[in-house]
Parts: C-alpha cells; sequence; structure tokens
C-alpha cells in the first residue's frame, strides 16, 4: 500500500504545500503517508528543494517520535502506556499483546503483519486501557480485544 | 424517528460505530425510518456507548448499549422498559451537577452542523465581540477572569492585550491543542464534539488583537479531532466566517509524537518545521512568537470559553468560581474511576467530593489511594489530602497543579515508587534536550530511583532525588524539566512505606 521512494511523487508532495508557512512537518507527515517512512532519500530530496542543511532535516526528522527511517509492519497498533492505562491495568494488557505476537515495544512480527508502538496517551482516558490499530481507536482492552487484535491482524 | 449515537473517538472506542450500524441495520429490518445523527459525547464514559431518542418530553438516553441490545431497543420502542433506559440525560445526577459553559453544546448537536450550531446559540460570542470593538473584547475577556486551561493559568485577557499592544505587521493566533497529560481529553472532545465553538473563539481572539492568520496544533494522536476539525474549517469558509470575507484565515497542523511540543515555545518551533524545542523566555510569545511575530498561543479550552463570555459577559463568568480560579472548568475524571467522565463545574469542589461522590470511587471497587492531578507533571494526592479545594492556588500551596484538569485515580494496588520512577522515565522520553538539568537529571533520577527499588543505599539515594528534583524544579528550561518533580517527590512524601518494602526488591529482580 506505500509506494517505493521515487522523486516525482516527493516533488509532489514539496509543491502541494507551496506557500504554505513553515511547511516541514507537513510535508514529512506527507512523505511518511506516501511511502510508509521518512527514507534517508527523502531527508536529502527535501534538504536540496527547501535549500535547507540535510543536518537540519535530518534534525528535525529524527526529534519526532512520529516519523520512522524504515517502514512499518502491515499493520499498526498503539498501545497506551500513560498513567490512566496504568492504573487500569493496561501494562497487564500490553505484556499479553507482546507475548502473543513475540515481539518486544517497537518491534515487528517476522511476518511483518505488525508493528507494536508505545504511546503516551490517546485522550481515552475515562475508558483505560486503550489503543489505535491503524489509526482506529480501541477502550477498555481485555483478553478478547487481545484476540480481536490477532483477528484484524490475521495472526 | 431520530436517534442520536457519538461519534466522538472514546465512544467509537467502545464500539459506537457498531452501535450507528446495527441500528440502521434494525431500522431496515423492520421497515422503519430512522435518522441517525452523530454527535460529541456527553462525556458520561462508564455509560458509553449512550445513545438518544428524540420524544416529545425531550431526548431519553440508554446506555451503555451493546450490538445486542438493539433488536430489543426497538421491539420496546426505546421505552423505559428497556434494561438500559437512563431517562432524560440532564436528569443523570452526573450531569445534573454540572454548570456547562464550554461544553454547552458537546453531546448535543451535530458537530459539523453549523446550522445546530446557532440553533444552540453558537455565534453569539463573535457578534457581540464585533459590535464591542478589539480593546472592549479583551476588557470582556478580562473581566471574565479567565485564566490558561491548558494549565499555567496566565490571565487570558492580558496575555491578549500584551499582543494587542505590540505592533507589528503581523500577528498570530495560535491554538494549543496538543492535550499529551495522560488523563485528560477535555480538548479531544471540545474539538469533535463541537468544533466551530474553537473556531468563534479563535476569530474573537484574532479580531481582539489584531491577527488575520491562526493555527491550531492538534497532536497526531487525535485523528478524529484532525478530521472534524479541517472539516468544520472547509464549512465554515463556505459561509464566509473563516476566509477574506472575514479576514481571518485558520490552519490545522499536525504534530509528531512530541509531548513537549505542548509547551508553548517548543509548538511555536514545531509550527515553524523546526525541531520542537523550548525557546528561552523572554522574549515571551506576545511580543515575539510564531515567526517572530506577536503571538497569542491560547490553549484549545480557554479558547473554546471565549465564545460564551462575550455572549453573556464576562462578568457573569466571574460570578463563578473560587478565590482566584474564575469560571468553571471542565474536570476529566480517568483511570480507575467508577464514573469516569467529563465534569464542567465552577472552581471550588473539594478533591474528596470529586473522586469520591461525583467519580463514586474506583472502578475495581477497591479504596482509592492515589490520585494524580494535573497530568503526568501533577502531584499525587493521598486522601489525606482529599479537602483540597479545586483552585489553581489551592493546589500550588500543596505542591500541585491543576494542569489541564486531568485526575487520575488509582487504587489501592498502585506501587507508588513505580510511578515516582515513571515519571522520570518519561521526562527522560520527552525531554526536548536543551536544558540539561531535564535531559540529564531525568535520566540519572531513573537510574537512582531503581537503586532505591532494589533497596541499595536507600536512604543516600532518596537524599539524592530530592536534590536532584531540586535542581530540576529551579534550573528547567521549561514545566517538562521542572515540574517532573512534583510527582517524584509527592510519591516519596505522601507514601513513604512504598519506597521501603521488601515486596518491592523481588518485584525489581523480576
Amino acid at each position: 500500500m506505500f509506494l517505493a521512494w521515487n522523486e516525482a511523487q516527493a516533488l509532489e508532495i514539496i509543491r502541494r504545500h507551496d506557500g504554505r508557512e513553515g511547511p516541514l512537518l507537513p510535508i514529512l507527515h506527507d512523505m511518511q503517508a506516501m511511502f510508509g517512512c521518512v527514507p534517508v532519500e527523502a531527508v536529502s530530496f527535501i534538504a536540496s528543494a527547501m535549500n535547507l542543511t540535510r543536518a537540519e532535516v535530518h534534525g528535525v526528522a529524527s526529534f519526532y517520535h512520529d516519523f520512522r527511517e524504515q517502514p512499518a509492519g502491515r499493520h499498526m497498533l498503539k498501545l497506551c502506556r500513560a498513567e490512566a492505562c496504568q492504573s487500569m491495568g493496561g501494562e497487564a494488557v500490553a505484556a499479553k499483546v507482546l507475548k502473543q505476537f513475540g515481539v518486544g515495544w517497537g518491534g515487528t512480527t517476522a511476518d511483518g503483519s505488525l508493528t507494536v508502538e508505545a504511546t503516551y496517551c490517546l485522550g481515552l482516558c475515562a475508558c483505560a486501557p486503550s489503543a489505535m490499530l491503524d489509526g482506529e481507536p480501541m477502550a477498555r482492552l481485555d483478553q478478547a480485544s487481545v484476540d480481536a487484535i490477532a483477528q484484524e491482524v490475521g495472526r | 424517528m431520530r436517534l442520536f449515537v457519538p461519534r466522538d473517538a472514546a465512544a467509537r472506542a467502545v464500539g459506537a460505530d457498531r452501535i450507528a450500524m446495527a441500528l440502521e441495520a434494525e431500522a431496515r429490518r423492520l421497515g422503519r425510518t430512522v435518522e441517525i445523527v452523530r454527535t460529541g459525547s456527553r462525556g458520561l464514559f462508564w455509560l458509553e456507548p449512550m445513545i438518544e431518542v428524540e420524544t416529545p418530553a425531550g431526548r431519553i438516553a440508554f446506555g451503555p448499549v451493546m450490538p445486542g441490545d438493539v433488536p430489543a431497543l426497538f421491539a420496546a420502542d426505546f421505552g423505559a422498559r428497556h434494561p438500559l433506559h437512563l431517562g432524560r440525560p440532564e436528569e443523570l445526577p452526573f450531569l445534573k451537577r454540572q454548570t456547562r459553559i464550554t461544553f454547552a453544546r458537546c453531546g448535543i448537536t451535530d458537530p459539523l452542523s453549523l446550522a445546530d450550531y446557532r440553533a444552540h446559540s453558537g455565534g453569539r460570542g463573535l457578534e457581540r465581540a464585533k459590535s464591542l470593538g478589539a480593546a472592549k473584547t479583551i476588557e470582556e475577556v478580562t473581566k471574565s477572569g479567565l485564566r490558561g486551561r491548558g494549565g499555567a493559568g496566565f490571565p487570558t485577557g492580558i496575555k491578549w492585550k500584551t499582543v494587542a499592544d505590540t505592533a507589528a505587521d503581523r500577528k498570530y493566533v495560535v491554538c494549543n491543542a496538543d492535550e499529551g497529560d495522560s488523563g485528560t481529553y477535555a480538548d479531544r472532545m471540545i474539538m469533535e464534539g463541537d468544533p466551530f465553538v474553537l473556531i468563534e473563539g479563535m476569530a474573537i481572539a484574532g479580531f481582539a488583537i489584531g491577527a488575520t492568520k491562526g493555527y491550531i496544533y492538534i497532536r497526531s494522536e487525535y485523528p478524529d479531532a484532525v478530521r472534524v476539525m479541517e472539516r468544520a474549517i472547509v464549512l465554515a469558509e463556505a459561509e464566509g466566517l473563516l476566509g477574506a470575507e472575514a479576514k481571518f484565515d485558520l490552519e490545522v497542523r499536525v504534530g509528531a509524537g512530541a509531548y513537549v511540543c505542548g509547551e508553548e515555545t517548543s509548538l511555536l518551533d514545531s509550527l515553524e518545521g523546526k525541531r520542537g524545542q523550548v525557546r528561552a523566555k523572554p522574549p515571551l510569545p506576545a511580543h515575539k512568537g510564531l515567526f517572530g511575530k506577536p503571538t497569542a498561543v491560547n490553549n484549545a479550552i480557554s479558547l473554546a470559553t471565549v465564545p460564551a463570555i462575550l455572549a453573556e459577559g464576562g462578568e457573569a463568568y466571574a460570578a463563578l468560581g473560587f478565590g482566584r480560579s474564575r469560571g468553571t472548568m471542565p474536570i476529566q475524571l480517568a483511570g480507575n474511576v467508577k464514573h469516569a467522565g467529563l465534569f464542567e463545574a465552577p472552581f471550588g469542589l473539594s478533591l474528596g467530593e470529586l473522586v469520591d461522590e461525583i467519580g463514586g470511587g474506583t472502578h475495581s471497587g477497591r479504596p482509592v489511594r492515589a490520585v494524580q492531578a494535573g497530568g503526568p507533571l501533577g502531584a499525587y494526592f493521598p486522601r489525606a489530602l482529599f479537602d483540597t479545594p479545586y483552585d489553581y492556588e489551592a493546589y500550588a500551596a500543596r505542591d500541585g497543579l491543576i494542569g489541564h484538569g486531568g485526575l487520575v485515580v488509582f487504587d489501592d494496588t498502585v506501587d507508588m515508587a513505580r510511578q515516582a520512577r515513571f515519571a522520570l522515565e518519561f521526562c527522560a522520553l520527552e525531554s526536548c534536550g536543551k536544558c540539561t538539568p531535564c535531559r540529564l537529571g531525568s535520566v540519572r533520577g531513573m537510574e537512582t530511583m531503581d537503586r532505591i527499588i532494589r533497596g541499595e543505599r536507600r536512604e543516600a539515594n532518596l537524599a539524592l532525588v530530592e536534590d536532584l528534583c531540586r535542581t530540576l524544579k529551579f534550573a528547567s528550561l521549561c514545566a517538562l524539566g521542572g515540574f517532573t518533580p512534583y510527582p517524584v517527590m509527592s510519591a516519596i512524601r505522601h507514601f513513604p512505606e512504598d519506597f521501603n518494602r521488601p515486596r518491592l526488591t523481588a518485584a525489581a529482580a523480576e
């Protein structure tokens, strides 16, 4: 579903933000949406297109937790590890998820079907513990939710 | 028949979309015509998914509804004999006790209907501001006593006046919707449930300070809020409420997972396309903010409260509250609490009233042991401090903060040494790296806390953590390093037994 790196698409993204003030974050978001990550090629390309140094662009891309250098698995599960979820046993659910899929935090399953990342608050704190699977919110997580995730990602 | 089903992300997370689909399917099967309106959430999350049906006697609520309940709801004709019948939502004690000003429409209207917005008094604030003029608008906000709802509590009117008085060719309004504190979800709810009120608030701010451009910086963890806000902006532009005619443009910008960008100066750097690093103050953003121009950076809830203040007058708002905390606060009950939800009320309720009476104690049914007030940088309050009134100054006097209004409840299974360690770990994880106390102190604190948990030289290491916290508090550039000592030191002070338990040694060895 993600495209392989290509300059034509990258240029299209940069043009889309022409005239915007401080467009680097929106550009990085769009690059990641298109290519599944912000590849090294993108860093050089953005730098030269925007008259920035590679160090500046790399500095920004690497500062934010969201931007990745390599694409994630086909599905992305973000599990909340913040206090409200902790108070409702979120760490125990998280341990089950990691065990069931055989990954650590930030890891991707061997078949590339799922990446599990930690996140710190999804704003679903009144229905903790919570997570987000491919951008869709999930809350009141329990064993049944873990099974539902497994089914959704086809494992 | 008109049915109302929330589209709020938390309601969706517990199945609201499936309920909406089940209602449609069942209506089709029965050959009945139903109109399903997707609203925001009323904020009674333990009852979500909570649906409502329109009746001559007002709306009647049912919840929490599971897809399997739908056929029986139709069979009972959405009447009182169905076991999930809750009656009129306004009569539910949790809602009845509230004073909804900022959240007056949330959960009631279709968030993307301007007609609904207007029918529920939307737009009156901006109209009144225009008739008053810019200077009087600022006076009205100052008179209301509104203080920054992001946590700092700085008077909004004074901030606006500073920006208004600073001469520049270009000024900005920036809405801080980077609501990263665990236990808070008010910004998310208002953006998903009543986006036009935020747009109106920003338009008023722009008019008052002389800005023609506004940015709403929303965290990437809130994709629903991003979608609703972007759509609402398009709808407002189509009616000339934003754009060239209105002399005010709005744009949504999405964060990228950095907690520290909730700090106003790092948010500005992020908006400029830089690393989200904190700037030293002065200069204040009101003098030199976004792209070096005078900028009013306000929290989403502060801005969403402005329309009601203008519409009803600053004095009416200031008449509510406690001490120097005027008006209402949308308090967010979260975590291990029976009645988790958004409770908007005038300042002054005691912590005990909020947690025990309104919250109904823990969800687990075990005793409440600690409440973290104000997010990951807020203090842990023990039951002994449950008489603390909800007020900026009262919380500060007890070495805590109300922050953005979150209260996270923990039962007696909580291990406070672990919570203290987490606070330092979180600071290390999210530090922007610009100042040394935060960047290094957090890591050093985490290591020291690990030694305490392992039982190594407990007294000496606790003294070291305390010393480190003093450095963090007084030498950090922003609240991330500066306030991390609150959860750490409150845990140590109020729950000393957790820092010296043999079982911790065993747990740490795992």
